[in-house]
């Protein structure tokens, strides 16, 4: 294999298994901080029980976030030295404040959140949970910021020596598309931990021990996760789909399977795209819906791929289709799941109903999938770019990491990775089998009483 | 502009050393110095809350670095390829030792815990100081700005080096000592009863070695890149740096003979923090020297980012650092004294 596709395997490999972790500590985060404002309000203890298993379990997930996120700020600058050296001027703005802004907010408070509860008021406890998610939040913000700038360039002006120089600091940070994607982005956070949070209750309910908290823990993972999934497609997903196909109407024409150009433009449910014959073969599809989506009426043209160069296609083309298919499909499931969930528990027979508690259970590692499809809508759509019209992939490598080099190191992630999810499988599995009371004795040993 | 943005990088890597030097050598001295169980997780929950944080300094350096000098981030980078993963490895393995150690109860999982973060720490503190030594020495640039540096070649500085050479090695050597004494003088000040008696008298066993490296330091960089002292004959008051190398050094020994730990532990981050301040003096205004090769030194002038860039940058870099020293100080303050033996300290 040639050096620029072991790079592109290389980033895509590590990013993919970094977004693991922090796909859960950030929702996570928030819903720790409504555990631990209810308990609070409430003055009940099994609130605060819940909030140290959920601490126990975030900050496993946090440690892998971190060290597998250490290797990403490092690999601009390894694998991908020429646009680093070509858009360092604007991209290692965000990624700087990132390092100063969240990461020291985050690791210094988590520290206090974890070992300091008996050290803290209740109060300052809350505020240590409490900026533990603004700085886990603000992480999340700047790399989309890095990300955004990369789909669609704002605010730069371009040297004579053809490097790019932030010409507007807040037109950076205003980036449409970055909140687009990060009002996104951060919803899909919240449905992977509330899916999580969920099927921990599901389980204790199932096997009836720790029931207490099994309910707990279904009910606020229903409500957070019926809530999360309606914001996924509504407002995010459909603002996010109608502002890309005015400025990557090949990556939407190519997500949607659109080959040729049509005005009241299907949408195609399913089928496998076939890019010598340019069609879609053995298409389910609605008619006119796709234009509906995209621009409010059923009769608007929709750009298909025929009107854009070839040159210009996205380069993986069937990928990027079944991506954006399993990250919309699991959208619509999820929608389904948590609404007929949240039915339930209104009318109060959640609890009980065995027959759905399975499927939540079960569910777990879907938003997982889904959230990983979804990046991968966006960063093979992006293709044959780099920068988005600016700088092509194929620019941007370090061209003198050779081949060997890069396989060498990419064989060695796969096996340390392959570790790391080893651990953390056995860990997060015994943080469950013990149980949150479990939990709850370890935690207050660590801060520093006996139990 | 530029050169103040060398010293801010400069300075960011600088707290890096001082705050992760001290857990990277409580992970050198650890497996010496902490022998019971109870000792070792004294030793572990001295850096429990901190050592996150400390190495965040690495990340904000880096990240400041790509930001205000994208070139030297990208010739840099990727030409130290293969040590800075195998850096990156060893932060992996070093950061899951510490955390997850206490997971379990069972022996075995904790004596491999412990095993790999000593192996990881020391690994470590030679590659940082090999990698200090490289940037001292200087690589072989291309006219396109880029290089590419192999792990060894002859081990010998001249045109074609390696990563490793007989400079570089002795760099490693140099920051392994350093920082087992930093790290010990740490324990000491962090701990109480057996652990801080043995950890004081590892620093002391460590500490001749220590001055003996330090003194050959000097030459040894003189030969392997006679420009360094440029800045110093330019301007010679700049000498005090090494002095205060000298006499941060016996800092070190007096205030341990006399029991003042705080006094020691201060004097070895003076020490380290004025033999980085000796190094980059060296360098300045280069940021990478080109051996082989004139003229193709990475400098602060044509790795510099565009002003308008630099000036915003200026604005919420302040801020934001003023706002990381105030998040170190209220967590040292609130984890301050000594780490009490039984399990009824902080940690986990
Ligand atoms: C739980 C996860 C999840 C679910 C159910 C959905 N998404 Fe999504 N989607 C993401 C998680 C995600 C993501 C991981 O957060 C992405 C990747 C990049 C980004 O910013 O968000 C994303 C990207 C993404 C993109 C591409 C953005 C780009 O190229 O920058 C579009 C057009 C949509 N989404 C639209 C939708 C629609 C119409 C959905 C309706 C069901 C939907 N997403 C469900
Ligand atoms: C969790 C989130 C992410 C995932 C799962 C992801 C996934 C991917 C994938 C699959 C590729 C390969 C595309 C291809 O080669 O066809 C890729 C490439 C890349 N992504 Fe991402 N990405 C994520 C976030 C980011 C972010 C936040 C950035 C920037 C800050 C980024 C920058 C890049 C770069 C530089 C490349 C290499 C160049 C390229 O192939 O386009 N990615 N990523
Ligand atoms: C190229 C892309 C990326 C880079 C360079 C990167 C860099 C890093 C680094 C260095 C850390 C460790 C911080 C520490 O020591 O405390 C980290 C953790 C984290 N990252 Fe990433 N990251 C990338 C992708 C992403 C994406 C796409 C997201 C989310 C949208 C994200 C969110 C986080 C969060 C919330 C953490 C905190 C640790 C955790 O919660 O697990 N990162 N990242």
């Amino acid at each position: 294999m040639d050096a620029l596709s072991l790079h592109r395997i290389h980033f895509a490999f590590t990013v993919t298994y970094h977004y693991l972790f922090p796909q859960l500590t950030m929702g996570l985060a928030l819903l720790i901080v409504v555990i631990k404002s209810l308990a609070i309000k409430t003055g009940e203890e099994k609130y605060d029980i819940a909030a140290r298993f959920w601490a126990k379990i975030f900050a496993v997930n946090f440690l892998l976030g971190v060290v597998t996120g250490i290797p990403m700020e490092f690999q601009f600058g390894t694998n991908w030295s020429e646009f680093s050296r070509r858009t360092g001027g604007v991209i290692g703005m965000p990624l700087a404040m990132e390092g100063i802004f969240s990461f020291f907010l985050e690791s210094a408070f988590l520290g206090l959140f974890l070992f300091g509860e008996k050290r803290l008021s209740r109060w300052m406890h809350w505020w240590s949970a409490f900026l533990v998610f603004v700085g886990s939040w603000i992480s999340g913000f700047f790399i989309i910021i890095t990300d955004a700038w990369m789909q669609h360039p704002v605010a730069y002006h371009v040297t004579p020596s053809g490097l790019y120089e932030v010409s507007s600091f807040w037109g950076l940070m205003l980036n449409p598309w970055a909140w687009l994607q990060y009002a996104h982005n951060m919803c899909g956070s919240v449905v992977t931990a509330s899916f999580v949070m969920a099927s921990v209750g599901a389980l204790y309910l199932l096997l009836r021990r720790d029931e207490v908290y099994g309910r707990t823990f279904l009910k606020l993972g229903v409500i957070s996760g019926v809530l999360s999934c309606i914001m996924m497609i509504f407002p995010t997903g459909d603002l996010h789909a109608k502002y890309m196909a005015k400025h990557q109407p090949a990556a939407v024409a190519a997500m949607e399977g659109l080959f040729n150009s049509e005005t009241g433009a299907p949408l195609v449910l399913l089928g496998q795209p076939d890019v010598e014959a340019q069609k879609i073969d053995n298409p389910i599809v609605v008619n006119k819906v796709l234009s509906f989506l995209i621009y409010g009426t059923t009769t608007a043209e929709v750009q298909g791929l025929n009107q854009i160069p070839r040159d210009q296609w996205p380069t993986t083309l069937p990928l990027l289709f079944y991506a954006y298919h399993i990250m919309a499909g699991l959208g619509t499931y999820f929608l389904l799941l948590m609404g007929l969930a949240a039915i339930l528990l209104w009318r109060g027979s959640l609890f009980t109903a065995r027959w759905l508690l399975w499927p939540i259970l079960l569910s777990f590692p879907l938003p997982y999938i889904a959230n990983t499809a979804g990046w991968m809508t966006a960063e093979i759509g992006r293709q044959p770019w780099l920068v988005y019209g600016l700088i092509r992939t194929a620019q941007g490598y370090s061209t003198h990491v050779g081949a060997g080099s890069s396989l060498f190191t990419l064989l060695g992630f796969l096996g340390m990775y392959a570790v790391l999810s080893i651990l953390w499988i056995v860990l997060v599995y015994n943080f469950i089998q013990d149980g949150p009371i479990a939990a709850s004795v370890e935690a207050a040993a660590d801060s520093g009483e006996a139990a | 502009m530029g050169t103040l943005w060398f010293w801010i990088v400069a300075l960011m890597l600088v707290a890096y050393v001082v705050l992760d030097g001290f857990d990277i050598g409580v992970g050198i001295a650890y497996l010496f110095v902490a022998r019971t169980e109870p000792e070792r997780q004294q030793a572990m929950r001295s850096i429990g809350p901190f050592w996150d944080g400390n190495e965040v300094w690495l990340l904000a350096a880096g990240g400041t670095l790509f930001f205000a000098f994208p070139l030297l981030y990208a010739s840099a980078f990727s030409g130290f390829y293969l040590p800075l993963m195998i850096v990156l490895w060893l932060l992996i393995l070093r950061a899951v030792s510490i955390e997850l150690r206490s997971h379990s109860a069972e022996p075995l999982w904790r004596t491999f815990f412990d095993a790999l973060f000593t192996l990881s720490s020391v690994l470590l503190a030679i590659f940082y100081g090999a990698a200090l030594a490289n940037v001292v020495r200087g690589v072989p640039i291309g006219a396109d700005d880029y290089f590419f540096l192999p792990l060894w070649t002859n081990w010998q500085p001249g045109a074609h080096p390696g990563i490793l050479d007989w400079y570089t090695v002795t760099g490693g050597v140099l920051a392994l000592v350093a920082l087992s004494v930093h790290g010990s003088l740490y324990l000491a000040l962090k701990t109480e009863g057996d652990l801080e008696q043995r950890s004081r008298s590892f620093a002391m066993k460590a500490w001749p070695v220590l001055l003996l490296l330090t003194l050959a330091g000097l030459p040894l960089t003189v030969l392997a890149r006679p420009h360094s002292l440029d800045s110093y004959l330019a301007h010679p008051v700049l000498f005090v740096i090494p002095c205060a190398v000298l006499a941060s050094l016996f800092v070190v020994v007096l205030a341990t003979r006399r029991g003042s730990a705080m006094t020691a532990f201060l004097g070895s981050s003076v020490y380290l923090a004025s033999m980085m301040a000796g190094a980059v003096i060296g360098l300045f205004p280069v940021l990478l020297p080109a051996v082989g090769s004139e003229g193709r030194d990475i400098t602060i002038a044509n790795a510099l980012a565009g002003s308008h860039t630099l000036h915003i940058g200026l604005v919420w870099w302040t801020f934001g650092i003023l706002l990381a020293i105030l998040y170190f100080s209220v967590i040292h303050w609130l984890f301050r004294g000594k780490v009490a033996q039984n399990a009824e300290g902080y940690g986990h």
